[in-house]
This record gives structure tokens, C-alpha cells and sequence, in this order.
């Protein structure tokens, strides 16, 4: 089935099975490696993808329920030339070891801080419990997004609050 | 972990659903997918056919009048959370709504799906039946409603025929001053809860419980309402003793399964403490 969808801001058209998940379409298919598959069946976080502006497992959705979605990855986050924010405070904090769960900590963690700037550290905690690390504790996990929050505040004045 | 191979349909009406539906009975229904996708992920269901609502307007609404509320079937556990107007309207689902899944599940995971995915452990089916709610859907044939209580049949398993689609979830409506309750017990945040009760009493101008109703979810084959805690409460004041029988009576009451997770002897004295914790809780604190 041809499905069309804007995928960091490119379109982009793919020719799939009905069966085949958003995960394996943009690995195998976009060659966009940046989204890892851990478990595939929704419990470990590190497939999210922000779909529409809505942090969702790439693993339990469809590449063809993507028609006409607006999918960010992790390579979305960032140009080649500079690290976010985010990712500046991931690197500070220590807020990863090998690496496998960041991509889906960085795309939860962008959804969330885009919506709330504001966020406390329970919130994170709790928005965070979805995504599985097994190396770092999340100490630094959550001190990084905590300190990320300041740059989503500039980018959108306003925002979080009432 | 790759899903055996299906047909996909997104029709754009629930009739041209409801007759994809009614053409092959091998087909299902997808609307967030949140519980269908592991089913096709360890092939515990191999459909034919895939007939996905994403483009069915009309079922996203969440309606708030003197009838009640109204929750479409495609409204998500993100909307039910946002919905500033629910924290009066009903505060009982809100709280329970709170304990579904994690942050990006709640973001595509939808009423209707949770209702016709049936896990015993799921957290709207146990408010459903615990407040007297109506389960719309539409088929090939036709519209009917069934009460929420007859609808649950068994683990997985509902009235729903194949060829029907859930249309929409009426909660009658909430009264002000009513005393409530949501409580659960997970091994880990997001987790199915290996017991949960929903609660709720209203009460006379002596301060004596009337219209109780309590229900289990988690340590239960479906979801269904505990009667003789019920009966227990109505016509009395829900002090420190009553309290302490009824949860008694709750952990009497529950048939729950045994499973890697929990034995039933542990699942029956959680429904207790779950039931004691939560009717403390509504003693203490009057609406919200």
C-alpha cells in the first residue's frame, strides 16, 4: 500500500505491507535508524516518534495509519551542525550510557517540554516511567530534562502556563 | 514479533465499516490500536482484515449534559485528561483514567478500544460497569445499547458481534455531593493492576450511605460490582468498623485468577486493603 506522510519535514511516499509498523517503515524502508525497536509490543519507549505533535510507540502503529501524518524522529530533533538543548543536557548530565533507549528519552522528553515547559520533576518522572533505560538509574535522565525546560520556555513564551 | 499479514480498509463512514465488517468475519476493528497491536505482535490474533476508524468522524466527541457524559469511542485517554470540565462532571473517571498505561499509550489508546479489548485488569471497563453505564454499537443490522454490566462476558471476551462497532460510552450523571473512590495496585506505574476498585456512596441527611456501589477490577475474571459490599453500606453510617467489615466482605466476594504475577489468597487480601484505603478516602473527602 502507498502511504504518504511528511517525515522531518520532507515527504516522503513508501510502498508497504499493511502489517509492517511505523518502526520498521522508518528503519527499513527510510533507512532513519535514528528510532530504536527494543521489545515491539509497547512496553519499553524506545521506538516513540512524535506524530502530530503527539508522542505515540512507533511499534504500535501502522505505517499506513501514518497517511497524511506529520512523524518527527529523533534525527528530526536536531541539524547535523548542533546538538538541542535537550540533547546538550543529556550529554552534561550524563543522561546515557549505551545509547539504545535515548532516541525515544529525547523524543518523550521534546513532546513533553513542547507542551509543558513547565513540568516538575514528578511529572517528568511519571511521563518518563514509559520508557525504559537500564543503564543509567534516571537520575540524570530526569535532571537533564529538568534543565532543558529553561530553552522550551524561550521558544515559546506563554506556554505551560494558564 | 512481526504481525501475520492483513488486508488494511480506512473507510470514511461507519456504515462502509460496519459492512467491511459484516463481509468477512474474519475481519476486525482498529482504532488506536493499543491493545490490538501486541495481539498482532505475538499473533494472538490473525485477522484478515484490518477496517481502521481513523477516518470516522463523529466518534471523537466528548459530551457533558443533564443526561450524563458521553465519551465517543475514539476519544483517547489524553482527551479524558484534558478535559478540564470532567473534574466536576465525573472526578471518579478522571482519577481512574489517570492509571491507564503510560504517556505515549495514553496518546493514541481510546475508549472503544479498551471496551472491546476487555482485559480484566483495565481501568474503564471496571468504571463502566461500577456506574451503571451504556455501551452503544452500531452493526450491519443495525444500533443497540447494552448496560455495561451484561456486556463483559469473560477475559477478552464481550457481547460485541464481529461486524459491530462500539459508537459510545454513557455514564448517567454525577451528583455533586457524592463520596468516591479509585484505587489500584500495579507492580510498577502503567502497569495492568494485579487488583483495582472503583467506588462510590451517596449519602442521606443523617449521613448514612445510600445508592453504594463498589466494583473490582485486576483480581476478577471481568469486571463486575461487589453486590453484598453493597448491601452492606446502604442504610449505614461508613465509620471505622463498617469500614473494616466491608472490606472483609470485598475480599469474600472476588474469584480472583492465579497467575505468575499473584496468587489468589494475595489478590483477595489486596481487594481488601484496596477497598479499606478507598472507602477511608471517600469518608474523608466529599466531592472534588
Amino acid at each position: 500500500m502507498r502511504v504518504n506522510f511528511q517525515l522531518n519535514g520532507d515527504s516522503v511516499e513508501v510502498d508497504v505491507e499493511p502489517r509492517m509498523h511505523l518502526a520498521d517503515c522508518l528503519r527499513d524502508v527510510l533507512r532513519q535508524t535514528g528510532t530504536h525497536l527494543g521489545c515491539e509490543h509497547g512496553v519499553c519507549g524506545a521506538c516513540t516518534v512524535i506524530v502530530d505533535g503527539d508522542a505515540v510507540r512507533a511499534c504500535l502503529m501502522l505505517a499506513v495509519q501514518a497517511e497524511g501524518s506529520t512523524v518527527v524522529t529523533v534525527e528530526g530533533l536536531s541539524t547535523e551542525a548542533a546538538l538541542t538543548p535537550l540533547q546538550t543536557a543529556f550529554r552534561k548530565h550524563h543522561a546515557l550510557q549505551c545509547g539504545f533507549c535515548t532516541p525515544g528519552m529525547l523524543t518523550t522528553a521534546h513532546a513533553l517540554l513542547t507542551e509543558e515547559p513547565d513540568a516538575d520533576a514528578d511529572r517528568i518522572r511519571s511521563v518518563l516511567s514509559g520508557n525504559l533505560c537500564r543503564c543509567t538509574g534516571y537520575i540524570g535522565i530526569v535532571e537533564a530534562v529538568l534543565e532543558a525546560r529553561a530553552a522550551y520556555r524561550k521558544a515559546a513564551p506563554g506556554a505551560g502556563k494558564p | 514479533m512481526k504481525p501475520a499479514p492483513f488486508d488494511y480498509q480506512a473507510p470514511a463512514t461507519l456504515r462502509e465499516a460496519t459492512l467491511l465488517l459484516a463481509a468477512d468475519p474474519e475481519a476486525t476493528v482498529i482504532a488506536g490500536g493499543q491493545s490490538l497491536m501486541p495481539l498482532l505482535a505475538f499473533r494472538l490474533a490473525a485477522p484478515s482484515l484490518l477496517v481502521d476508524l481513523r477516518r470516522v468522524s463523529g466518534l471523537g466527541t466528548i459530551a457533558i449534559g443533564d443526561s450524563g457524559v458521553r465519551l465517543g469511542a475514539r476519544v483517547r485517554w489524553r482527551d479524558i485528561e484534558d478535559d478540564r470540565r470532567l473534574v466536576t462532571a465525573h472526578p471518579l473517571l478522571r482519577e481512574a483514567i489517570g492509571h491507564v498505561a503510560h504517556y505515549q499509550i495514553r496518546n493514541r489508546g481510546t475508549v472503544g478500544g479498551s471496551l472491546a479489548h476487555a482485559d480484566p485488569a483495565a481501568e474503564l471497563p471496571g468504571i463502566a460497569v461500577t456506574c451503571d453505564a451504556e455501551i452503544s454499537l452500531a452493526g450491519a443490522a443495525g444500533t443497540r445499547t447494552i448496560p455495561a454490566g451484561e456486556f463483559f462476558t469473560g477475559p477478552l471476551s464481550t457481547l460485541r458481534r464481529p461486524d459491530e462497532i462500539i459508537t459510545e460510552l454513557h455514564l448517567p450523571p454525577w451528583s455533586r455531593d457524592r463520596r468516591w473512590a479509585f484505587r489500584e495496585f500495579a507492580q510498577r506505574q502503567g502497569d495492568f493492576a494485579l487488583a483495582g476498585i472503583v467506588l462510590f456512596y451517596d449519602e442521606d441527611q443523617d449521613g448514612r450511605a445510600r445508592n453504594a456501589h463498589v466494583g473490582v477490577i485486576g483480581a476478577c475474571n471481568r469486571p463486575h460490582r461487589l453486590i453484598e459490599v453493597e448491601t452492606l453500606l446502604n442504610g449505614h453510617q461508613v465509620d471505622d468498623g463498617l469500614i473494616r467489615q466491608a472490606a472483609a466482605t470485598a475480599a469474600q466476594a472476588v474469584d480472583p485468577p492465579e497467575d505468575l504475577h499473584a496468587g489468589a489468597a494475595y489478590r483477595r487480601g489486596l481487594v481488601a486493603t484496596l477497598v479499606e484505603r478507598g472507602l477511608r478516602a471517600a469518608a474523608q473527602k466529599r466531592g472534588r
